[in-house]
């Protein structure tokens, strides 16, 4: 073995989960290692939509996600960059009565957790929404929510903590771990073998496989959201949009280019994802409608990225149930850029205190059976 | 039984035709299809149709009768492929290639496919690379040939490799006026590369016949020259340069500029070929056997496209590709033709080794670009926040610089500031410009518009 380190903690995954958590605890104190085998932040965390919103969530994730919030409300404190953070709102569109009611009933359902949703309608929702005309009866407006640069964001946690002493071991597989006594020994080749007290499982759409090998398999999927890019174009669009009942959803970056996504691309193999082409077409045709402004316009790239999904489309986060000192936080189903670094500070809390102050029971990994 | 699918060819320049020609002759009926309205390429490109005509020889000249040869073997097969020029191939995806034409979508699946997508010009940027009336060498000759019309009327030549001197001559002969050429080689080199040139007695003949005829004509060429600025607001004014410890000022109105060619990969990237970097062409390249069969089935490459070796190389390699393409599916071929062509393809690959000799990369060029100079057009990225990214060990890779200060991310996808950029990233991390990976390829490879609607199926 060329190197050989000895920590408190060692984190498999160095996505926006692994790399705030990493951050959280090198603040309290603990010596950590993070193994990312491709570089940090470059899987989902760094190729998402960029949507960081907490409107839509199911309720359970609520705290979380309003811990989130605040959390991104420190960026440029925390990480040094504002990573184009922006609070620009996020405005969910309804294209009938019917969803607009939804939408009501999502802003009673959620009244006690601060998102200070708005419903505008009718005229006034033309007004104030101009450039959405008339492809929406209303929406739903969560001022605060906004978007971000996921390729600038992710990979940040992960440097901030190495700046505060976190190991960090870039194009490092976990290709072994184990329990070896009272300590968790990970094995990267030939060349690393880590020894630690507490694992954080935050490998994403691959988590599972550190799951199985502690006897915990987990019934996650992988999928792969699919997303364009259009060139830049004159500014028509601050908010965040998405749609009630799903569909396209859309964003216009600070430089102008506007970002769509919707429908699925295919897995080439387990690790890489492509965007698919009747996917890519429907998504441009969904987009134009919702956005004349881009009907002229081109897309100059599409991409996709592997994101683990669970059948009920909540992650799993907090401890195993079969190995002590070992956490899970992974299948976040298409939604844990916003939360990520919330999920980090829990994990960092779970660490140091056995429990986290966010209510994290929804989120057990004994909710679903153990699969054979 | 399902019919076996036709093969299909991307590109109808002098290998994609060479190509499409031999398939013809074994009784197949593939798919020809070129981005341009007419075939031949980028060396024996056609005026559109209707449009101003030049006899070929004032078009092509010394290369017509070899330009007359491809496109009457385009002619000549022309109801036995089925040809779709002015259609873009924006995806490779599950057997299947995604077309454009006319704002329509389409999609082809192949059986054997054949990518013969060719090159375009290699650059490096310099001080003043951004001022209208600096053209790249090949652009510089599409406007000619192409368009009928000079890039100005006082033109400086600037770079390195054969494109230059003939462009210049072609300039020239256009009756333009050629301020100089300003070769990055130092005369030494061209020297130490003859014996290796003397393989190809023509092309060297006509190498040095160019230089020749350019100092008849009274143009400056000069040799081992480092550029300093193109001075102008608003429009080309001078190019000054640096020779030794001298510097050269010349006032033009254009600049014609280029670092050799380099291929157009993306297609292969995206069918799943495997790459490895080619130190010749500094590149990284599919892997290819001398016949073009790459790490796919049944796919193959053939000319630029899977490394420059040149026009007449590249009609080799699009039968070489074809007859392969044709063994591979069990069909009978002429071995002792394909015999013949192999031994062909490896003088060329001396030859090609010798050329890159004769007009070696400048390799310090990028370690001179300011700091505040554009890299990436698209996306307004100076060459200072790529060096940053990796002097600050944010980035030891290329797409990892990519996603970090969005370089190649705009409308080109890297096609123009992609070698810059490896060589910009890998200067300021201290390694050889094949230890940064190389720019992964995403559909759509070139701009799709949103507008653009799916075929109609044909009702039968
Ligand atoms: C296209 C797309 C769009 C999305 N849009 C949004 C959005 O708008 N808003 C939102 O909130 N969420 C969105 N999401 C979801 C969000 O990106 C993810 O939920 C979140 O990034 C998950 O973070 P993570 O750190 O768990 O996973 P990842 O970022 O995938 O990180 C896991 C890391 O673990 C590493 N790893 C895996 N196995 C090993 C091993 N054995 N050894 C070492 N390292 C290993 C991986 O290389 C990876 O870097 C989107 C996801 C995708 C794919
Ligand atoms: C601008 C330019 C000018 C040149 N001039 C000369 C010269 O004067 N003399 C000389 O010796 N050499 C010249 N060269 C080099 C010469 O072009 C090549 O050596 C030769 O043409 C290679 O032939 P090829 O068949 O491999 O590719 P090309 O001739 O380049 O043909 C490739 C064809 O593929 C098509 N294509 C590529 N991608 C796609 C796609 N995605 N969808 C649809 N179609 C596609 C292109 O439109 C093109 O017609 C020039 C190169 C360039 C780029």
């Amino acid at each position: 073995m060329t190197e050989r380190i000895h920590c408190d903690v060692a984190i498999v995954g160095g996505g926006i989960v692994g790399g705030s958590a990493a951050l959280f605890l090198r603040q309290m104190g603990f010596s950590v290692t993070l193994m990312e085998r491709d570089w940090c932040g470059a899987k989902a965390s760094g190729v998402n939509f960029g949507g960081v919103r907490r409107q839509g969530r199911p309720l359970e994730q609520l705290p979380l996600s309003q811990r989130a919030h605040a959390i991104w409300g420190r960026l440029p404190e925390l990480l040094g960059t504002d990573a184009e953070y922006i609070r620009s709102g996020h405005l969910k569109l309804a294209r009938s009565d019917a969803d607009l009611g939804s939408l009501i009933a999502y802003k009673e359902r959620s009244a006690g957790f601060g998102l200070d949703l708005e419903i505008i309608a009718g005229d006034a929702f033309r007004r104030r929404f101009p450039a959405l005309g008339d492809r929406a009866v209303g929406g739903s407006l969560c001022p605060e929510d906004g978007h971000a640069n996921p390729r600038l964001v992710s990979p940040a946690f992960a440097r901030a903590a190495a700046a505060r002493g976190a190991i960090l071991r870039e194009q490092t597989p976990v290709d072994r771990v184990w329990r070896d006594g009272d300590r968790f020994v990970l094995v990267s080749g030939d060349a690393l073998e880590v020894r630690a007290r507490v694992l954080l499982n935050t490998a994403g759409a691959w988590s599972h496989r550190i799951a199985a090998a502690f006897d915990e398999p987990v019934p996650l999927e992988s999928l792969h959201p699919n997303m364009a890019v259009t060139e830049p174009l004159p500014r028509f669009l601050d908010v965040n949009i998405g749609v009630e009942g799903g569909g396209v959803y859309g964003r216009q970056v600070p430089r102008g280019n506007m970002v769509v996504g919707g429908g699925r691309g295919f897995a080439l193999d387990p690790d890489r994802a492509r965007p698919q082409r009747d996917a890519v077409l429907t998504l441009m045709r969904d987009a134009a409608e919702l956005f004349p402004q881009i009907a002229k316009a081109y897309v100059i790239r599409c991409w996709t990225g592997v994101e683990g999904y669970t059948p009920d489309r909540n992650p799993i986060i907090g401890p195993s149930r079969t190995t002590p000192n070992l956490f899970h936080a992974f299948g976040f189903s298409g939604a844990g850029f916003q939360i990520g670094p919330a999920v980090g500070e829990a994990l960092a809390e779970l660490v140091r205190d056995g429990r986290s102050t966010a209510p994290l029971d929804a989120f057990r990994i004994d909710r679903f059976p153990p699969t054979p | 039984m399902s019919r076996p699918l036709s093969p299909v060819i991307v590109g109808a320049g002098p290998a994609g035709i060479r190509a499409a020609e031999a398939l013809v002759a074994a009784g197949l009926r593939p798919v020809l299809i070129d981005e341009a309205a007419r075939g031949g390429g980028q060396i024996y490109r056609q005026p559109p149709d209707g449009g101003f005509s030049r006899p070929k020889t004032a078009l092509y000249g010394t290369e017509a009768a070899k330009a007359d040869a491809v496109h009457r073997a385009l002619d000549r097969i022309r109801d036995r492929v089925d040809y779709r020029p002015r259609t873009l191939v924006w995806n490779c995806e599950s057997g299947a290639l995604d077309l454009l034409r006319d704002g329509v979508t389409d999609t082809v699946p192949y059986g054997p496919l054949i990518l013969a997508t060719g090159a375009t010009d290699r650059v490096l940027p310099f001080p003043g690379w951004t001022l209208p009336g600096v053209f790249t060498l090949g652009g510089s000759q599409v406007a000619l040939k192409f368009q009928g019309c000079a890039i100005g009327r006082r033109v400086a030549f600037l770079g390195t490799g054969p494109l230059l001197y003939l462009v210049a001559c072609q300039y020239l002969k256009a009756g333009v006026e050629v301020a100089g050429v300003f070769d990055t080689t130092p005369q030494s080199a061209q020297a130490r590369a003859l014996p290796g040139m003397l393989r190809d007695p023509v092309t060297l003949a006509k190498g040095l016949a160019l230089v020749g005829w350019l100092r008849l004509h009274g143009v400056p060429v000069h040799h081992g020259i480092r550029p300093i600025a193109v001075e102008g607001e608003g429009r080309v004014r001078a190019l000054r340069v640096r020779h030794r410890a001298d510097e050269i000022a010349v006032d033009c109105d254009a600049v014609a500029f280029g670092l050799g060619l380099r291929s157009e990969t993306q297609l292969a990237d995206l069918a799943g070929c495997a790459f490895r970097f080619d130190p010749m062409d500094r590149a990284w390249l599919p892997v290819r056997d001398a016949a073009g069969r790459t790490s796919v089935p049944g796919l193959c490459i053939a000319g630029d496209g899977g490394g420059i070796a040149g026009a007449d190389a590249a009609e080799l390699a699009g039968e070489r590709a074809a007859l392969a393409a044709l063994e591979d599916a069990g069909l009978p071929v002429d071995a002792a033709r394909a015999a013949w062509l192999d031994r062909r393809l490896a003088r060329v690959a001396a030859f090609r080794r010798a050329l890159n000799a004769a007009f070696p990369f400048p390799q310090d060029w990028a370690a001179t670009i300011p700091d505040d100079l554009m890299l990436c057009r698209c996306e307004g990225v100076s060459a200072g926040i790529l060096r940053g990214v990796g002097q600050r060990g944010e980035a030891r890779e290329i797409n990892r610089a990519k996603a970090l200060t969005r370089v190649g991310m705009g409308r080109c996808q890297g096609r123009v500031c992609g070698a810059a950029a490896v060589e910009l990233l890998a200067g300021a991390l201290g390694v050889g410009p094949g230890e940064v990976g190389r720019l992964r390829a995403q559909p759509p490879i070139k701009p799709l518009p949103i507008a653009a609607t799916p075929v109609q199926e044909a009702t039968p």
